[in-house]
């Protein structure tokens, strides 16, 4: 881990207030995106005490469901390009989403264009579902995880 | 090609429970018939037997406890006396005499961080090991289960994700995150390893992560699949080589692209020149030369496609080594392992 911070100073959005949902905007057979979004909308940047929704990292237009297809794309904003915690972020989602989506979904996770320098080797290794499983199974690794996963539950 | 005419289906036959998490590969023993190995995140192999009275599949062993994290691939020595594993804990081992009382293992610990793929030559006195460190080990096999380092290939610029080798030759064929294949040969018998050829992007190569390679029976074509969606195949003159002439280089002869829409863990070439491929679109696609039988250039067809062979990703496909039953093996991030038959559809 480098010493000093990768990204100082970061911009804090004011947390969004929850909207209170109607019944028929949800659909009977699929996974709403914002459904999606809720799960992921509160887990902790792992360098800032705040939300990935605060850092505005994630919005309500990161998550896109394909609903034949039953696959989900989710697209992060890095705070700035050359930012390293790319791949935690990644692993922090996939981590979170396993745990609550039904099981047969697909998850695409990527970088939005250009918010990344190394946008494509980024995007390769967050799809790689085997250097995903290993990095997960890393303890160190998972506990960074685990701490920006659950920290909304303290 | 008499295959392509018949009605022809992949029939289940069973689905092998107990992995307690997903199977990323299936392995089926070289020597004795209806015997079959699967190894799993859940840090197990497990050994699977068919009842000569049922003719059903069960778990005959788990072997566990040695392994501390993710069992990533097996290969059974081509006597079937020794079983490798490789695992994300950075070992290798290998077993003898496997869930009796005299149960040895070897342990190789060589690779700085995970191992992914294992493989015994034809003969099986060498192995080689690949991992994430980007590195290729060849081993040679000695007497009471020692190993002896004989090379150490550098040369993949990221992850290696198989290592194979070929099936008459000591060529070894090793492919990666770095999108390419790689093919190491010694021209001496003192096992000077070279990176004789790369199958990369400039020569019709894959333009994505490769995962998986598997030779004809005759050792002169190759498939190999890709994130990129596409499988290849390739071909030498292996009778040049065999005779002494030295390397003779592969070429591309055809890419199949379009038939699957997530990546392809994992491909099989049968003995009788079927080739089976398993991916993350939950299909098992099968496809085969329609031209085998003529003089004309080779022409790889679609033979079928079946849908949600598994609830989710198919990691491995791998035929079963007779050449009347017909079996394909199948293992998944579902926690399955899938027995298969291809048949005639009534």
């Amino acid at each position: 881990m480098t010493l000093g911070l990768i990204n100082a100073n970061p911009v804090v959005q004011a947390k969004k207030e929850r909207l209170v949902r109607r019944e028929d905007q949800y659909r009977d057979d699929g996974v709403d995106p914002l459904e999606i979004y809720e799960y992921v909308r509160d887990i902790r940047d792992p360098e800032h005490p705040y939300t990935l929704e605060q850092l505005s990292v994630l919005s309500e237009e990161s998550v896109t469901v394909d609903e034949k297809l039953d696959r989900i794309l989710i697209m992060f904003t890095p705070t700035i390009q050359h930012c390293s915690m790319a791949n935690i972020i990644g692993l922090c989602l996939r981590a979170k989403l396993k745990e609550c989506l039904p099981l047969h979904y697909k998850v695409d996770i990527r970088v939005s264009p250009g918010s990344h320098a190394d946008e494509v080797s980024v995007n390769k290794q967050l799809n790689d579902k085997e250097r995903v499983a290993a990095a997960l199974e890393n303890p160190n690794l998972r506990q960074l995880v685990d701490e920006c996963i659950y920290s909304a539950e303290i | 090609m008499k295959l392509m005419d018949k009605n022809l289906g992949l029939v289940e036959v069973q689905k092998l429970e107990g992995h307690t998490d997903r199977v990323w590969n299936v392995a089926w023993n070289p020597a004795a018939d209806g015997v079959l190995a699967s190894c799993s995140a859940d840090k197990t192999v497990r050994i699977w037997e068919q009842s000569s009275l049922t003719r059903s599949w069960t778990c005959k062993a788990v072997l566990e406890g040695t392994h501390t994290r993710t069992v990533k691939s097996l290969a059974w020595s081509p006597s079937a006396k020794l079983l490798a594993t490789a695992s994300f804990d950075g070992t290798t081992c290998v077993w003898e005499n496997f869930a009796t009382d005299s149960e040895s293992v070897s342990v190789l610990q060589v690779h700085e961080s995970e191992v992914k793929s294992v493989s015994w030559n034809a003969s099986g006195s060498l192995l080689a090991t690949c991992g994430r460190d980007k590195s290729v080990w060849i081993w040679e096999v000695l007497p009471e289960n020692e190993f002896d380092c004989a090379a150490v290939l550098t040369g993949h610029s990221e992850d290696v994700k198989m290592v194979l080798w070929h099936p008459t030759m000591d060529v070894l064929f090793s492919c990666s995150y770095d999108n390419t294949v790689k093919i190491w040969w010694s021209e001496d018998e003192y096992g000077d390893y070279n990176c004789v050829q790369t199958l990369g992007e400039s020569n019709n190569g894959h333009s994505s992560t490769v995962w998986s390679i598997s030779f004809n029976a005759a050792g002169d074509k190759m498939v190999t699949c890709s994130d990129d969606l596409t499988v290849k195949i390739w071909k030498t003159d292996i009778s040049r080589m065999q005779s002494g002439e030295g390397y003779v280089p592969w070429t591309h002869v055809c890419t199949l692209s379009g038939f699957h829409d997530r990546t392809i863990y994992s491909v099989h070439w049968s003995r009788d020149g079927v080739i089976a491929c398993g991916a993350g679109d939950d299909t098992i696609q099968l496809f085969v030369d329609s031209n085998s039988d003529s003089v004309d250039r080779p022409s790889y067809k679609l033979l079928l496609k079946k849908e949600k062979a598994h609830e989710k990703d198919v990691n491995s496909v791998q035929w079963a080594p007779d050449k009347e039953s017909r079996l394909l093996a199948s293992g998944s991030d579902d926690k399955m392992v899938k027995i298969w038959k291809l048949a005639s559809e009534p």
